[in-house]
């Protein structure tokens, strides 16, 4: 082995060079953590790469699904938590009663169920009524060729397959997205079956994941199943347009789906509100918020600097980049109305 | 694997108690002795706790169902209500189906690679099929839902229902996903398990046996089928037990074919559910706590089931190398 002189050993060398190396970033960033929400990770991941150099903080997020997320901010292992359901006053009386103070919710994007089929001899859209969705999944509605499909869909040749139910089998914000959907426009739905990330699905086969329900709706014909836009429209999968509140077939899109959210009559101080069934033209009705779960208090400085100072720059600046990967982004009103709920946070 | 020597019996050390901690300890034996039975201790303490664990935050579950839970056949996270019948008995179907596909595949193989093939050729076949159970599970997934599940739909499932659709367990509809799928995908899995323990079993029948069958004037076939194997079932029980152990057990590769759906139906080809399936499916997203506490008392119930079938699987591996040794 070279030695250049006594001591000072290319061993030594590397030692020296790596914790110099390691030193240098410690030296002046703040580092945070976060857990929850799949459906949000790949907009997460990008705006916390992209607001590193900005605000000097690394971000550490871990998408181990809402209810981990959830659990983590309210025990109070990680520094803010991701959840793609609104917390329930059950949760949110838990995070008081732990911590003395509330936990605050952050919209940050808007995503949307969509139907998606395979049904023989049919190559163009289908449009779809709540009631013929709802008595679908319900199991009442059991061939292609039934009524309440035929008759939104004139000129298309339906034929008599028997409906296959596609769900997905674990728990999660895109079933909790769509079963609150069906639960207000379908009574019956909400009481036999309600909402929740994971129910009692009274008919259909559960695939794991979107792409589980994907290849499951591929595979077997005559299947109807739900997925994520984002998934949609990245695996280039032919969905139908679901009739809104105002009587019209939307399909889903970014603007459809922004719109919903722009829709919503009042808009609850806490941001826990679901626009699913969104009144308003143009609204795609099975749309949802995600949100950023940040506790009211922090009382480490640097922390609090840097969540909020990411927070405000996700909801102005931020958006410009949600649209690439196809998320929809907030409408600016309710960006608005998000910045004074950030200054609330001490 | 099975082995055919016997492990040198450490006995423990017989000094008198007065004497002192150090002086016991001076003797290597004694060393020995005190390390390997940390290690064992250690090891039965992480079961024992592992149970406790369980145990304990199955608790709520227990107190509000009670036994019920076990027959019980609603599962409705959102309504609160829970029963882990369908789980249970996807479960048992899944795993008796791939065992009653693979116990005479498995055993007629390690039968070949044993007493038929010749040496070169075994030993290549045995590296390839003990290959198998080194693949992930996910991979036996994948395999399923894009190569297995087609198949079965298209080739497999209509003769059978022509021939056999009067028997109740061909019956119904058939959309791929389904018992039979994840039973076939779950023998796949297992048949290594059970070749590969039941060729060493088969090859540790002393070679005398078969030379006192062979000089009786018995065939090469009757001395196998007659004496051989006779000799060596306790071991390729053994092997099946093992086998079933892990067929229970198996998560991704039956999540991702058999349908999730809490049914209890005669019919294979019905969509179905496992106790490992509905956990790796549920437990990340499930909130509240009775939720919680119900996937983990599915836990210690496959759990309890696995290490009862494990422990006699060992016992009798056990006894069979004991006595050739």
């Amino acid at each position: 082995m070279l030695t250049l002189s006594r001591g000072f050993t290319p061993r030594a060398a590397t030692i020296a060079a790596f914790f110099l190396a390691a030193g240098l970033p410690l030296a002046a960033q703040t580092s945070l953590t976060g857990a929850g929400a799949t459906f949000p990770a790949p907009i997460y991941q990008k705006w916390f790469n992209n607001y590193q150099s900005v605000g000097n903080v690394q971000i550490n997020y871990q998408p181990n699904g809402s209810g981990g997320g959830i659990k983590a901010v309210t025990e109070g292992t990680v520094d803010f938590g991701a959840s793609d359901m609104p917390l329930t006053d059950d949760q949110l009386k838990g995070f008081k009663d732990k911590h003395g103070f509330r936990v605050l919710l952050f919209p940050t994007v808007i995503g949307a169920d969509v139907p998606t089929y395979n049904v023989p001899g049919v190559t163009q859209e289908l449009n779809f009524t709540p009631e013929a969705l709802a008595g679908i999944f319900l199991g009442k509605i059991t061939t292609w060729n039934d009524p309440a499909i035929a008759r939104a869909n004139p000129g298309v040749k339906l034929p008599g397959d028997k409906i296959v139910v596609v769900h997905r089998s674990e728990g999660s914000g895109t079933t909790f997205c769509w079963t609150d959907y069906l639960s207000k426009v379908s009574p019956e739905w909400k009481s036999k079956v309600g909402k929740n990330v994971s129910v009692n699905w009274p008919t259909g086969i559960g695939g794991k994941g979107n792409d589980g329900v994907a290849g499951l709706i591929k595979q077997q014909k005559g299947a109807l199943g739900y997925v994520e836009l984002v998934y949609a429209v990245q695996s280039h999968l032919p969905y139908g347009k679901v009739k809104n509140q105002g009587g019209q077939f939307v399909k889903a899109d970014l603007q459809s789906v922004t719109a919903a959210a722009a829709s919503v009559k009042a808009m609850p101080a806490d941001f826990r509100v679901s626009i699913t069934d969104a009144p308003g033209a143009g609204a795609y009705p099975i749309s949802t918020f995600t949100w950023l779960l940040v506790p009211e208090k922090i009382s480490d400085d640097a922390k609090r600097k840097a969540i909020t100072g990411f927070l405000k720059w996700a909801i102005t600046t931020g958006q410009g980049s949600v649209e690439k990967l196809d998320y929809a982004k907030l409408p600016r009103a309710v960006a608005a109305k998000e910045e004074q709920q950030i200054a609330e946070i001490k | 694997m099975a082995t055919t020597t016997c492990a040198p019996n450490i006995p423990a050390p017989r000094r008198p108690l007065a004497g002192g901690l150090y002086k016991r300890l001076r003797g290597g034996d004694e060393v020995a002795y005190l390390v390997t039975l940390i290690c064992a201790t250690t090891i039965l303490l992480i079961v024992g706790l592992l149970v406790v664990e369980l145990w304990s935050n199955s608790r709520l579950t227990i107190h509000t169902f009670g036994w019920h839970f076990l027959t019980s056949s609603t599962w409705d996270p959102n309504g609160g209500k829970f029963g882990a019948l369908p789980f249970i008995y996807g479960t048992c179907v899944t795993s008796a189906l791939a065992l009653l596909i693979a116990v005479p595949l498995g055993v007629a193989a390690s039968i070949f690679l044993a007493e038929m093939a010749p040496p070169s050729l075994s030993n290549l076949l045995t590296f390839l099929i003990e290959l198998l159970a080194a693949v992930p599970s996910v991979i036996y997934g994948l395999i399923g839902i894009f190569i297995l599940v087609p198949f079965i739909r298209d080739y497999l499932v209509p003769p059978l229902t022509k021939s056999f659709g009067f028997l109740p367990i061909f019956q119904g509809d058939f959309y791929g996903v389904s018992f039979l799928s994840a039973g076939l995908v779950l023998s796949v899995m297992v048949v290594p398990f059970i070749v590969s323990v039941s060729r060493e079993v088969l090859l540790a029948v002393p070679v005398e046996q078969r030379e006192a069958a062979l000089a009786l004037g018995a065939t090469k076939w009757e001395t196998t089928w007659q004496i051989v194997v006779p000799n060596a079932s306790t071991g390729i029980i053994g092997s099946v037990f093992l086998a079933l152990a892990r067929a229970l057990g198996e998560t991704m590769a039956v999540t991702m074919v058999i349908g999730n759906t809490p049914k209890i139906t005669a019919s294979l080809l019905s969509p179905g559910y496992s106790i490992a399936a509905v956990i790796a499916n549920e437990f990340a997203e499930a909130s509240g706590n009775l939720y919680i506490s119900s996937l983990i008392f599915l836990g210690l119930v496959l759990f309890g089931l696995t290490i009862i079938i494990n422990a006699i699987a060992r016992i009798m591996v056990l006894t069979t190398t004991r006595r050739r040794a």
